[in-house]
């Protein structure tokens, strides 16, 4: 069995790093924080790889299954006999290999904004904030049950607010921090109603048990579950769809996206940890958590799960094309990615060479993890270099930041599905298991897949060729290069996992029953996406290789699909319209007069009712014993006259 | 008419004759001493009604205790040979009726009522049946409201010496 | 007329309405507690009266008398130690002249 005292160690340094930070950063650690948090970080990573090590390796497996072992359960509160919640970890493949990316990108990160924030005025707080989100974001992944999720699910949401709002200074990073915490708490109430339904029916707040009761086809749960039905849907299938919508929210599914690109205000290593590799996958390790009753008992959800993510996919794409703002067109592309996930797992069945789009699905989430996370900080590196997030300011970088440039690259490379870095290998999984169980996704997909090496290379172009470097505050800034040893070793390390994460036999390790799924390759199949994404990268090369007119010859001539998509088909101005006009107008306004005058009108009428009454009755209390005692004696004999005349 | 007749009677009109002084002299001292008679007064009622333990009990403790403490405090408060200020008229009359109108109802059921005494064997009230009962344990005992009694004696002494020690606050 | 449980009733009754009439006309604090003296004196004087022309066989009257005097002790001697520390404060014992615990 595993030593379930360093899995709470990986989990709990973090939260030691929040509390050390928080507590007595900013008086007495000002210079050291973002050594210690980076310390603690480091033990936290070497625990989740030891952990992971021995999981794979040494105790996981018994005849040839990956268990679900819970190493730790507490019972933290005891409602009732049939109702209670546990604090525990689970530990299972995709916990092992969540614990390792989040730690992983989680030191990376914190290593990287040793350089990136150096001389920030709230240096410590960034670090607290960091430390929070890493401890919320473990303590999900190793949640034991569907309400623990809930609380490290709402406490990641809570962080992510605190980051994105980090330069809280600036109105458009509190906009935006408002708008991620409202979308995000939107979807959660989704979340919240699935918990109770799937809860009510299972009985039970533990994944194993909710899994197994809902699961076997013999449980009373389930029958129950199944013979309820609300609007012609059955209520499990209503549960699982409203745990996919507080998924969708925090993965920022369309058309729950929105908050994404604006989150982008946040420091860039906030972008490449939170909204890249680890808080946006949340919901894709959820629908994973719930997998066997996504895929057993209620498909119909699952199948909204793979149209939903093949639309984000395709959608994201379509827009990351025309941003010009180097963060966002990295975040449509998260989302992008993200959609590959949710379609995979969608795509996916329960068990054996089926459930290939389940491996595939975190095989990219892995991958994912690791070239995102670099195109991140490598932007945050050319941001850092250039003090500008738009894409016109720059251009033929490629001679100032040399390593920034190799490194973004190669992640390129690995985003768009070129072999041999790790990108290919996972999206071919994904593109075999849409093609084999569904084809329509299988071409949004490809599609997709085309349209994302054609943007990355877009902005690959744009920002280390094209025309070649002016800067504009050379004399304000001086020349300070890339940012030194410590921006430079994350993105060299994360470099080196994407082009050799893509050669770990992932499906011997995580397969959707725990049994080893061996990933065959099939060149043939291949070749339609590799040939694809060549095309898309050729005419990024063609169009941004120099400086020259023929993108804006295009965007003139694409006029209206152009606009369309930079403005983002416009969901913002819907959102906007449909809360501001029709929802504050035709419930706000009115209630708002009630509130006014009908229930403040009741408060202040009981209090005036009192006051003037109490001005009338307090010449009472006049101070004077004697009155006093007439009372008393008015009153005793009162209570004798009733007793002796009036109660026989 | 017998001795012991008019010793009631006597003892009756020096209560409440010396009662009612107490209550309308204008000299606070005086009231004292008037309030001292009506206290003796009372304890003859209970010599003559053969209550000789609280006969003693209620001079030593009213006439020599209390009505002490009273004349000191006079003496610590104001001049004792002062007139008091009386109250309005108005106020003294309606206190007047006040009090004849409850003396009233309370006769009138006084004299509707008729009691009846016990037919029991009456119970002689020597100071062995006091002793032997009121420090009694068991059924009828009164040991627990004796001492609590004596609780309420010490916590009274302590609180009467931290209100009188109190150091004047300047209140206007 | 031979004494019995109503003449003691009588000047019990009439004792208390005396207390009761000198406590509400007195201004002088120290008059009031006199007032109150009496009034617990004619309370003992109904007790005992009670005790031992209705429940001769019992001494539960006389029991009641001894707890009231004790009491009327402790509160004399409280409420002596007041009206001492009220003679510090407002250098006067009337209560028309100490209204201070009003609206």
């Amino acid at each position: 069995m595993p030593n379930a005292t360093y899995i709470m160690l990986i989990v709990l340094l973090p939260l030691l790093s929040f509390l050390i930070m928080g507590l007595f950063g900013r008086t007495y650690l000002k210079n050291t924080a973002g050594i210690i948090s980076t310390c603690l970080s480091f033990i936290s990573t070497c625990l989740a790889f030891y952990t992971a090590y021995g999981y794979f390796f040494e105790y996981g497996k018994i005849n040839g299954v990956y268990q679900k072992l819970i190493p730790f359960n507490y019972l933290w509160l005891a409602f009732s006999e049939g109702l209670s919640i546990n604090m525990g970890i689970l530990l299972d493949p995709i916990t092992a290999m969540m614990l390792v990316v989040v730690t992983l990108i989680s030191l990376m990160v914190h290593i990287y904004s040793l350089g990136y924030l150096k001389g920030e005025e709230r240096f410590p707080t960034y670090y607290a904030f960091l430390g929070l989100f890493t401890f919320s974001m473990l303590g999900l992944v190793v949640a034991s049950n569907i309400f623990q999720i809930y609380i490290f699910w709402e406490l990641v949401g809570v962080s992510s607010f605190l980051l994105i709002g980090y330069y809280y200074e600036k109105p458009s990073a509190v906009a935006a921090c408002k708008k991620a915490f409202i979308v995000t708490r939107f979807a959660d109430l989704g979340f919240l109603i699935g918990i109770l339904v799937l809860s009510f029916y299972a009985g039970t707040l533990d994944f194993n048990t909710l899994i197994q009761r809902l699961t076997s086809p013999e449980s009373n749960e389930l029958k129950s579950a199944l013979a309820a039905s609300f609007l012609g849907i059955s209520a499990l299938t209503w549960g699982m769809i409203l745990v996919f919508v507080g998924g969708a929210g925090k993965s920022a599914m369309f058309p729950l996206h929105i908050w994404l690109p604006d989150a982008m205000e946040g420091p860039t290593p906030v972008s490449a940890l939170i909204h890249a590799a680890t808080m946006v996958v949340a919901g894709v390790f959820l629908v994973a958590r719930l997998f066997p009753i996504f895929a057993i008992s209620a498909p119909d959800a699952l199948e909204i799960v793979a149209y939903v993510g093949a639309i984000s996919a395709l959608f994201a794409a379509i827009i990351a094309c025309t941003q010009t703002d180097i963060k966002r067109v990295l975040a449509f592309s998260t989302m992008s990615q993200i959609g590959f996930m949710m379609f995979a797992l969608g795509v996916s069945k329960y068990g054996g060479e089926e459930g290939l789009g389940y491996t595939a699905s975190m095989f990219h989430l892995f991958t994912h993890a690791l070239f995102k996370a670099l195109l991140f900080l490598g932007a945050g590196a050319v941001i850092h270099f250039v003090h500008s997030n738009n894409m016109k300011d720059m251009g033929g970088l490629r001679k100032q930041l040399p390593i920034t440039h190799f490194t973004f690259l190669i992640a390129c490379l690995a985003i768009s599905g070129v072999p041999p870095f790790a990108g290919f290998f996972s999206k071919e999984e994904i593109l075999l298991a849409a093609f084999q169980h569904n084809q329509t996704i299988y071409w949004m997909a490809l599609i997709t897949s085309g349209l994302t090496a054609f943007y990355m290379f877009r902005l690959y172009f744009s920002i280390f060729w094209n025309k070649s470097y002016h800067p504009n505050h050379q004399d304000e800034h001086g020349h300070h290069g890339e940012g030194g040893f410590v921006m430079m070793m994350p993105l060299v390390l994360l470099s080196v996992g994407a082009c050799l994460a893509g050669f770990i036999p992932f499906g011997k390790f995580v397969s959707s029953d725990g049994t080893a799924l061996v990933s065959e390759f099939h060149l043939q199949f291949s070749i339609a996406p590799v040939a694809l994404g060549l095309t898309g990268i050729f005419t990024a090369l063609f169009l941004y290789k120099t400086e020259n007119d023929k993108p804006d010859k295009m965007a003139s001539s694409l006029r209206a699909l152009y606009q369309i998509a930079y403005h983002k088909f416009y969901i913002d101005e819907i959102y906007l319209f449909i809360t501001q006009k029709i929802l504050f107008n035709c419930i706000g306004k009115p209630a708002a007069w009630f509130d006014k005058n009908v229930v403040d009108g009741l408060v202040n009428a009981t209090g005036n009712t009192t006051q003037v009454l109490s001005e009338k009755i307090k010449k009472i209390q006049s101070g004077k014993v004697q009155e006093y005692a007439v009372y008393f004696l008015v009153g005793v004999f009162g209570l004798a006259m009733v007793f002796i005349y009036m109660w026989k | 008419m017998n001795g012991a007749n008019i010793l009631f009677y006597l003892l009756a009109a020096m209560i409440l004759g010396s009662g009612l002084l107490a209550v309308t002299t204008r000299q606070l001292f005086r009231a004292a001493i008037y309030l001292l008679f009506s206290l003796i007064g009372m304890a003859g009622m209970y010599f003559w009604l053969q209550y000789e333990f609280i006969a003693a009990v209620q001079v030593v403790v009213y006439v020599g205790g209390i009505t002490v403490l009273i004349i000191f405090s006079i003496f610590l408060t104001q001049q004792a040979g002062e007139k008091m200020l009386v109250k309005k008229t108005g106020q003294q009359i309606f206190a007047a009726i006040a009090a004849f109108c409850g003396f009233a109802l309370v006769m009138i059921q006084i004299v509707q009522n008729n009691f009846t005494a016990t037919k029991n064997l009456s119970l002689s009230p020597s100071v062995t049946n006091i002793g032997n009962q009121m420090l009694g344990v068991d059924k009828g005992g009164y040991a627990l409201p004796f001492e609590v009694v004596s609780i309420l004696l010490l916590a009274a002494l302590i609180g009467s010496i931290v209100i009188a020690l109190r150091t004047p606050t300047q209140t206007s | 007329m031979e004494p019995g449980l109503y003449h003691l009733l009588f000047i019990s009754a009439a004792l208390f309405f005396i207390g009761v009439y000198g406590f509400l006309t007195r201004r002088n604090l120290i008059a009031m507690l006199m007032s109150i003296e009496l009034i617990l004196n004619s309370v003992n004087l109904n007790f005992i009266a009670f005790n031992k022309y209705v429940w001769a066989d019992k001494l539960d009257g006389l029991f009641f008398t001894i707890f009231v005097i004790a009491i009327a002790a402790a509160e004399a001697a409280v409420a002596i130690a007041i009206i001492i520390n009220l003679t510090k404060n407002f250098q006067s014992i009337d209560v028309e002249e100490t209204e201070e615990m009003k609206y």
